[in-house]
């Protein structure tokens, strides 16, 4: 993976193969305190203390427990090479959420990437699921902008209409990359 | 920020979405899936996947639905993309990149041609 957008799409795809009806993600870049942080919490059916103890561990996944894969060891190596960490908490019938930190600073950092398309994907596929999208900028003096997206509005505003109609599309994919365009902190070109 | 530019012109935009819908009924259901395991994204599907929304919004292309799938167990193949057109079966693409993707888009969602040479005999 090259990107975090990436990781948080593989990361979400399980909380939607974990049947979560309820999904957030939550990416907050720090620039006070050198962190970014990203989360993703599931209504889903959760894992009991063994199944979240080899989530972690690629060498200990097996068939039965593949939903899960590779995907979580993969970010939390991304994290851990980037001074930061992972961690997972859930409880059998209670969900799950994975937080994930990165020291923002540091050189082996990945690059956010393209989080708009990320969301876009996951609201497009998964029209059943209730999806929270939150995107935060904390700027060096501490001053704090963000981006917040609950799709019930949007939801109830399109009725049945399916997200797929370029007109409905076009009309989305802007309002994410605006949104986040107009907060992210300026990269050095 | 209000997450909605505005729910006014969301709703607008609905509107000319429905009208222009009632003129595509007829071409049937269209389902592209793009396979989304972590296989599937480490080797490019949100690329894939982008490219299959920016043709339908470049092309104006109404009446497709879009979802995904996980991992098929066919990781070498990866980004796989399957395609079904009404009640034909349905059409198994593999590495599928965003040049193939839209290559897919036009010859057979579009023109109703499957992209043979791509095809994964399944």
């Amino acid at each position: 993976m090259k990107e975090i957008a990436l990781h948080l799409l593989d990361i979400a795809e399980n909380s939607v193969a974990a049947q979560g009806r309820n999904i957030s993600i939550e990416v907050v870049e720090d620039l006070s305190s050198d962190l970014l942080s990203l989360s993703v919490t599931d209504d889903g059916r959760g894992m009991d203390e063994r199944a979240a103890q080899q989530a972690l561990d690629p060498f200990y996944t097996t068939r039965t427990t593949r939903k899960v894969g590779l995907g979580i060891p993969l970010l939390k190596l991304a994290a851990e090479q980037a001074e930061g960490r992972l961690t997972l908490k859930t409880a059998s019938g209670k969900g799950a959420k994975i937080e994930a930190s990165f020291r923002h600073s540091h050189i082996d950092r990945m690059p956010l990437g393209d989080l708009s398309m990320t969301f876009l994907t996951l609201l497009v596929a998964y029209p059943h699921v209730h999806w929270v999208f939150v995107y935060r900028v904390v700027d060096a003096a501490g001053q704090s902008r963000s981006f917040e997206f609950d799709d019930a509005e949007l939801k109830t505003a399109l009725s049945d209409t399916p997200l797929t109609e370029p007109q409905i599309l076009k009309f989305v994919r802007g309002m994410f990359e605006e949104g986040i365009e107009a907060i992210a902190p300026q990269t050095v070109k | 920020m209000p997450a909605i530019k505005s729910l006014e012109e969301l709703k607008r935009v609905r509107e000319e979405a429905l009208q222009k819908k009632q003129v595509k009924a007829a071409a049937g259901s269209i389902q592209v899936i793009v396979a989304m395991g972590t296989c599937g994204i480490a080797a490019g599907a949100r690329e894939t996947m982008k490219s299959v929304l920016n043709y339908i919004e470049t092309n104006n292309l109404s009446g497709v639905t879009v979802t995904q799938t996980g991992c098929m167990g066919m990781c070498e193949q990866e980004p796989i993309m399957q395609v079904i057109v009404g009640e034909s079966p349905r059409v198994v693409y593999g590495k599928v990149n965003a040049e193939v993707a839209a290559q897919i888009m036009k010859q057979h969602v579009q023109g109703g041609q499957p992209l043979k040479e791509r095809v994964l005999p399944v």
